[in-house]
């Protein structure tokens, strides 16, 4: 019913700006990524892999992206353990308040990503709250270095921003459960435990696979809490980008870095894709 | 216990996830309390317990001459980011929604793609692409980041509304004279008004709070949550905590004034739906 004119007005804008704008510059960072840069800091146009022989061959670039890996993936565990329970007792078990405490969690997503990382450090610190306020209750005699600029203050973070990510899709999977279901297992005998496990659990992988995916794809990228809270121990492949663009200065060998994460991140979404899909029922 | 729970045993389980909901709500607040608390307290950022309740550091804080120049900035590339995301969000959504194209599904994804993208890489790519272009960096290479990455905001919020509306509608306005033009603002757009409202508002909060991106697209001019940074790095002081106060109050009520439009255009569908994986 709508006329080619009509259609061809509303689809040209976008598909022209996401041409320009998205789809162009992911291909610029795939062409940097083969270019190279002169010992006068020039950019040099030759193709060639070195950039992608040194990812592979230089050590720091592999143990980086394997620490990389390894927080994100204690961050995806910790957000969705965390927060599936919080899920189940508001699908099943809330009448009273339920959209109060849904609101609740959702409140801090929206508290600034850098206000809650820098909060942390001020609570983390070697004269921050959680130390000072150990001495006080003399559990501890001298403040704990550990706490600060460490993997874990990292962790610690990124668990926090992002278990909030993890719920809401768990949480509107458990409410997309036909509640007679529920009826049904209890009907034919299924203790509440049973039916926690054999119905709840299957039925709201969909959920889960969406929040896991979130939570690792969004800290497995992040350099902002790295440098605020994870000292040398802490840094992050991204990190190794950001310094790559600035202070040493080669952009080709962080373009390509950037665009295997980006790689790597449309794996992941594809493959989530396809769990969903196939734990998906109806 | 065997695999049958008595009424005590749930009774019991229910009590356990309650106070594991209590712990975990304490975990989520705690930050943003310990940032209020101490954004009052005379002896510095850390410390405990907190004394001497003062108000010199909002006081500071409101002779910070480059603290406000930023929030002027942030004000600017919010608002642009908002017109961007709507002129573009909005025919986006009536495309997916009514034109069928080639690379119709590649599209969709491609536009969602970078809300589930570490900001780094938006923020890169677009930065080869201004260097290769010869474009300097100011706020408008800022604001082209943003309106970008949020363009899917819009679509999704008012792509999920045009599901909403019965075609019939547009067919009785069409038949009955009306050119697309008119149909258009007399049909298609009241129907759309509240989740393009709420779609403004959400990209507004979003792109004031936004750091990864702008952190690589960023001339002499700083954003706010730049500005904090820059302290950051120098050493903190609880001024940033006046300051964190302040934007943690204004996101709480524009995501009230948000969510209260969501439950005025529908009531169904949960919010936040932007976040949910590619379709």
């Amino acid at each position: 019913m709508f006329s080619r004119a009509y259609k061809t007005w509303v689809t040209l804008p976008p598909l022209v700006w996401v041409a320009a704008f998205l789809v162009l510059p992911y291909a610029l960072m795939f062409a940097y990524s083969f270019w190279s840069v002169s010992a006068a800091g020039s950019l040099r146009h030759t193709w060639n892999f070195a950039n992608y022989g040194q990812l592979l061959g230089r050590e720091v670039y592999r143990q980086t992206l394997l620490r990389s890996a390894w927080i994100a993936a204690r961050v995806m565990l910790f957000a969705v353990l965390l927060s599936y329970p919080l899920a189940y007792l508001l699908s099943f078990h809330t009448r009273k308040g339920k959209d109060l405490l849904y609101q609740l969690v959702i409140i801090p997503l929206w508290v600034s990503y850098l206000v809650r990382a820098y909060a942390w450090k001020t609570i983390l610190g070697t004269d921050g709250v959680l130390n000072t306020s150990l001495q006080y209750l003399h559990i501890t005699t001298h403040p704990l270095h550990f706490l600060l600029y460490s993997p874990f203050a990292v962790v610690l973070t990124l668990t926090h921003i992002y278990t909030p990510f993890a719920f809401l899709p768990v949480y509107a999977a458990m409410e997309h459960i036909p509640r007679n279901l529920i009826e049904a297992s209890h009907d034919l005998g299924a203790s509440a435990l049973q039916t926690f496990w054999r119905v709840i659990v299957p039925l709201s992988m969909p959920g889960v696979v969406a929040g896991a995916t979130f939570a690792f794809v969004l800290s497995f990228g992040d350099f902002l809490a790295p440098l605020l809270l994870g000292g040398p121990s802490g840094v992050m492949i991204s990190n190794i980008v950001v310094s790559l663009f600035g202070a040493a200065y080669n952009w080709p060998l962080g373009a390509a870095i950037s665009f295997c994460m980006l790689a790597l991140v449309i794996a992941l979404l594809w493959l989530s894709e396809r769990l969903e899909k196939r734990w998906a029922w109806s | 216990m065997g695999l049958v729970m008595t009424q005590n045993d749930w009774n019991r389980g229910r009590i356990a996830l309650a106070v594991y909901a209590a712990l975990l709500f304490a975990f989520l607040y705690l930050p943003v309390l310990v940032l209020v608390v101490y954004s009052c307290n005379g002896q510095g950022v850390g410390g405990f317990p907190p004394h001497n309740f003062t108000l010199r550091w909002y006081s500071l804080l409101f002779q910070d001459d480059a603290i406000w120049r930023s929030v002027g900035n942030s004000i600017v590339v919010a608002l642009a980011s908002v017109l961007i995301g709507l002129a573009l969000g909005i025919p986006a959504a009536l495309a997916l929604d009514r034109a069928s194209f080639p690379g119709k599904r590649a599209f969709r994804r491609l536009v969602l793609l970078p809300l589930v993208l570490p900001g780094i890489i938006t923020g890169l790519s677009l930065l080869m692409l201004f260097r290769e272009a010869d474009v300097k960096l100011s706020l408008a290479t800022v604001i082209l980041g943003h309106g970008t990455a949020l363009i899917s905001v819009a679509t999704t919020e008012v792509y999920a509304s045009l599901q909403r509306l019965e075609r019939v509608q547009e067919e009785a306005s069409l038949d009955l004279g009306a050119n697309y033009w008119q149909t258009f603002w007399r049909i298609t757009f009241p129907h759309m008004r509240l989740s393009i409202i709420a779609a403004a508002l959400l990209i507004f909060t979003l792109s004031i709070d936004e750091i990864a991106v702008s952190f690589f697209l960023i001339g002499r001019e700083n954003t706010l949550p730049l500005e904090i940074w820059g302290r950051l790095r120098r050493g903190i002081t609880p001024e940033i905590n006046a300051i964190s106060t302040i934007i943690f109050v204004f996101s709480l009520l524009t995501i009230l004034a948000w969510y209260r439009l969501r439950i005025r255009g529908k009531g169904e569908t949960e919010p936040f739906q932007a976040a949910e994986p590619l379709p």
